[in-house]
């Protein structure tokens, strides 16, 4: 199998295996860092997996808020654990991705992007002004257990640190592999030329509306572990289309070319936003809109570019220093 | 419903659309041109606004004189304003910023435009503070009428003449002039257009620049109605997407149409069913890019192969 020699499988277990010892460690602000990263790196690799073809949403808060709410709504109804949780956010969130891609995979480029955005912004008109899901002050969600056990209240945020890692992990491995499959290698060559799928005999709107679930799945996910790690959701944090700008910058500072480097991404970006708005509250978007644009002008393929340039760099030194003596 | 309540939803939507119309003229004049989506509208607006309020609050809020000699001067600030920040925004980000990008994609170039949104925006927290700011004596000298009970402030009613004119300076410089004709050519075909000699980097910059004006101006002429404090430019940005989209991108009676149907079915949703009232413009522009993705009224394209 070649999957099991495959790095970013291994560098994402090593990662998850980390993270279980660093859980040992981490202060509680540093877990809730951790648990925002993991929550909006979910979301930023659906993006990857829409941007490998070319697509761009500007409106991803629409199933990462769906998520979230479903959690709010389900435990209203009295659902309290984790993994039904998981399994509901997913779940409603990917059949909104279902049901709006049969509308969405005929569209491309900026008339996708926006029509991803007035869907979020309709999503967000409505929880707006429902009364009973607390219209803009949003609604508390309440801690939760897990496959029926309830940790004590020291070992909760532990617990669910442990959790959404795995998730995040599956997420992770699970996009890896799909995006290594023929189907969603297939989504880069409509990138490249859709009519050419086309000629070849698959059905490019096909693949992506498949994208589009997974991608609307990964969202709802994200929102899940987000509103348990926030205890709390409301439309402007969730569902604005501010919301959606910050999943794309994610996905702009890592790169799109590894889902592993989508999590460091997340962690820079969730640093970068802590680190501004404590030591410069007054100019913390610009630090963090500055940084977007150094980005975007320096390092256009995403931090991941780093490794590969750095890279490049050695190889070239070592191909100099090694053609010195050979050409005596 | 009776006649009354109709009336009230007329006017108050066609003062609605006016603004938007504002708004979105710039955004419209932008996309047409450049082909960018200019997440840095937003701060233009609240620039504008800023700056109006600011400068009103500081010579005529307490002012001695004439109505008439204030009003003048309010609206010389807020012209001379936008013109102001017009050249020195519109120079800076196209310049600065939109001139390295015009090879990129068009997704980076949004997100570059959402960055430099929020750079501007804490620009702006940096000179002006977080204090809201009023100016409130423009409104105040023009007075107020009553239409079926409600009270209008005759301002707001300027702001509908404002808008028509501003749609009509631009259909005629656009379709009436030597640079109209030139911005024409440039929109149809951009390497063309360079062969047969225009300079499409100037163009490219005044356009940038008026399209900014625009933007400020909205911003200046909304200020006294408005309070001008922190987070108005991120609401006004995707409003003026909704109503450029509706209308057709880089169309300019697109915008005009856009505000209107945007405005009116607004109020209409204000007075009848308020809990609608976001939901409803989202909602149009939603079912417009579904039947009509290219807008009501967007400019016939040549399909390039």
């Amino acid at each position: 199998m070649t999957r099991l020699f495959d790095k970013t499988f291994w560098g994402l277990t090593i990662g998850l295996v980390a993270l279980f010892a660093l859980n040992f460690l981490l202060e509680e602000w540093m877990r809730s860092i951790g648990l925002q990263s993991l929550s909006r790196g979910c979301v930023a690799i659906g993006l990857l997996v829409l941007w490998r073809t070319g697509l761009v949403s500007f409106g991803h808060a629409l199933f990462f808020g769906f998520g979230a709410y479903t959690v709010a709504m389900l435990q209203i109804i009295g659902v309290n654990d984790i993994i039904l949780l998981l399994i509901g956010g997913c779940a409603t969130a990917g059949l909104l991705a279902l049901v709006l891609g049969f509308l969405l995979r005929q569209y491309r480029a900026i008339f996708f992007a926006l029509l991803n955005m007035a869907f979020s912004m309709i999503l967000y008109g409505v929880l707006a002004k429902v009364e009973a899901l607390g219209s803009t002050d949003g609604i508390g969600i309440n801690q939760v257990s897990f496959f029926g056990f309830v940790p004590s209240d020291d070992s909760y945020r532990p617990t669910l640190f442990i959790f959404a890692v795995i998730f995040a992990y599956i997420a992770a491995v699970g996009s890896h592999w799909y995006l290594k499959s023929t189907l969603g290698l297939m989504t880069m060559a409509v990138r490249e030329n859709e009519i050419r799928v086309e000629y070849l005999g698959y059905s490019a709107e096909k693949a992506i509306h498949i994208k589009y679930v997974l991608s609307g799945v990964l969202a709802g996910m994200g929102g899940v572990i987000m509103a348990l790690t926030i205890g709390h959701v409301d439309p402007d944090s969730m569902v604005y289309w501010t919301v959606s700008g910050d999943f794309v910058f994610i996905t702009i500072l890592a790169g799109t070319g590894n889902v592993g480097a989508t999590f460091i991404g997340a962690l820079v970006y969730e640093l970068l936003r802590t680190y501004a708005f404590e030591f410069a509250p007054e100019i913390w978007q610009l630090i963090l809109g500055g940084s977007l644009l150094l980005i975007i002008m320096f390092l256009p393929d995403g931090l991941w570019s780093i490794r590969s340039e750095w890279r490049n760099r050695r190889a070239l030194a070592a191909a100099k220093s090694g053609d010195a003596p050979a050409g005596e | 419903m009776d006649f009354e309540l109709l009336l009230v939803i007329l006017v108050d939507g066609l003062v609605y659309s006016s603004y938007l119309f504002l708004v979105a003229v710039g955004l419209t004049v932008i996309f047409g041109v450049q082909k960018v989506l200019n997440v840095t509208h937003g701060a233009f607006y609240s620039f504008g606004a800023y700056l109006t309020a600011y400068l009103i609050g500081l010579w005529i809020n307490d002012a001695e004189g004439g109505a008439f000699e204030l009003l003048a001067f309010s609206l010389a600030v807020i012209l001379i304003g936008s013109v102001f920040l017009g050249i020195v925004l519109g120079v800076l980000i196209e310049r600065g910023l939109l001139k390295f990008l015009y090879t990129r994609d068009e997704h980076i170039v949004v997100l570059a435009t959402f960055a430099g949104f929020l750079v501007l925006e804490d620009v702006i927290l940096l000179i002006w503070g977080t204090d809201p700011y009023l100016a409130f004596r423009p409104l105040e000298l023009m007075g107020s009428s009553e239409i079926t009970g409600l009270i209008f402030d005759n301002y707001t009613f300027t702001m509908i003449g404002l808008s028509f004119l501003v749609a009509f300076v631009l259909w005629y410089g656009l379709n009436r002039t030597q640079f109209g004709k030139v911005l024409l050519a440039v929109i149809f075909d951009r390497e063309v257009s360079m062969a047969m000699g225009i300079n499409v980097t100037k163009i490219f910059l005044i356009t940038f620049m008026i399209g900014t004006f625009l933007g400020a101006l909205g911003g200046a002429y909304h200020a006294p109605i408005i309070s001008v404090q922190p987070g108005i430019g991120v609401e006004v940005i995707v409003l003026a997407f909704a109503v450029v989209v509706i209308g057709g991108m880089g169309s300019i009676p697109g915008a005009l149409i856009g505000a209107i149907v945007v405005g009116l079915s607004r109020a209409a949703a204000v007075h009848l069913y308020p809990e609608l009232e976001l939901f409803v413009i989202y909602a149009i522009m939603a079912l417009v890019l579904i039947f009509r993705p290219e807008g009501l009224f967007a400019p016939i394209q040549a399909r390039k192969i």
